[in-house]
């Protein structure tokens, strides 16, 4: 599916990189815990965190993730959002909490990928 | 190995949202090198978690990146307290990181374990009270 429909199916606010939306995204990767992230995630995937500080966004620029969502409306600081439009990707926020955005994508489609 | 470029980076840990900027800029430079995406994603991974590493255990240190058409050789130099016990430090889900660092969403015992993963040789010398030196090998 691409980060459009993903923004969709959350109801997500994009607040970074609307200009992307188009790109396409293959698995999706839920978790908090950044070496979980850089261990199992796959090229050109979604990452849905509730943690929020700049270290999200350079696990993202190592993994080539396309699109960051901050789950349970956690707030991206200005830091955040310009390190993220520098390294081109979009990011955007729900206030829907970890488990459901991640059933919420699943059903809909979006799987983890292959272990 | 007479064509080996070399980049040389300060690790500083004085402020944890600096820490990846040299695994950033070595990301960077491979791609401008058109060095293959999959050998891209390996080096940054591995050079990324350990950066970290440096950061959380070892007040910083020096990372140098040697790139030849053969290879991409890092070695990360620290001067921190060492690793106690080697064999429980590649155990995944084995960890010493304080709390504080579980709240940056690090110290999950995943850091030498993904190096290794994401590398195609690791070595790693350490001396108590002495430092750590890693040296992890990409084959290209």
């Amino acid at each position: 599916m691409t980060a459009k429909q993903v923004q969709e199916v959350l109801g997500a606010r994009v607040l970074v990189g609307s200009e992307y939306l188009d790109q396409e995204v293959k698995t999706a990767c839920g978790s908090d815990l950044m070496s979980d992230v850089l261990a199992f995630s796959k090229d050109h995937s979604v990452l849905l965190t509730g943690l929020c500080n700049p270290q999200v966004i350079r696990t993202a620029e190592m993994l080539d993730i396309v699109c960051i969502i901050f789950v349970r409306g956690k707030k991206a600081d200005e830091t955040i959002l310009e390190m993220a439009r520098d390294r081109g990707l979009i990011v955007m926020e729900t206030g829907h909490r970890m488990f459901s955005s991640c059933g919420m994508l699943y059903a809909a489609g979006l799987t983890g990928g292959e272990i | 190995m007479g064509n080996a470029i070399v980049l040389k980076y300060h690790v500083s840990t004085e402020d944890f949202t600096r820490a990846g900027e040299a695994s950033s800029d070595v990301k960077g430079k491979l791609k401008q090198m058109g060095v293959s995406p999959a050998a891209v994603r390996k080096v940054a991974i591995a050079m990324y978690e350990g950066e970290i590493n440096m950061v959380i255990h070892a007040r910083g240190g020096e990372i140098t990146v040697e790139i030849t058409p053969e290879q991409i050789k890092m070695v990360l130099a620290d001067v921190g307290p060492g690793i106690p016990d080697i064999d429980k430090a590649m155990q995944a889900g084995w960890s010493t990181a304080p709390d504080e660092v579980r709240n940056l969403g690090f110290g999950a015992g995943m850091g030498l374990p993904n190096m290794k993963k994401y590398t195609d040789h690791m070595e790693i010398e350490t001396e108590l009270g002495v430092g750590t030196t890693i040296t992890m090998l990409v084959n290209l």
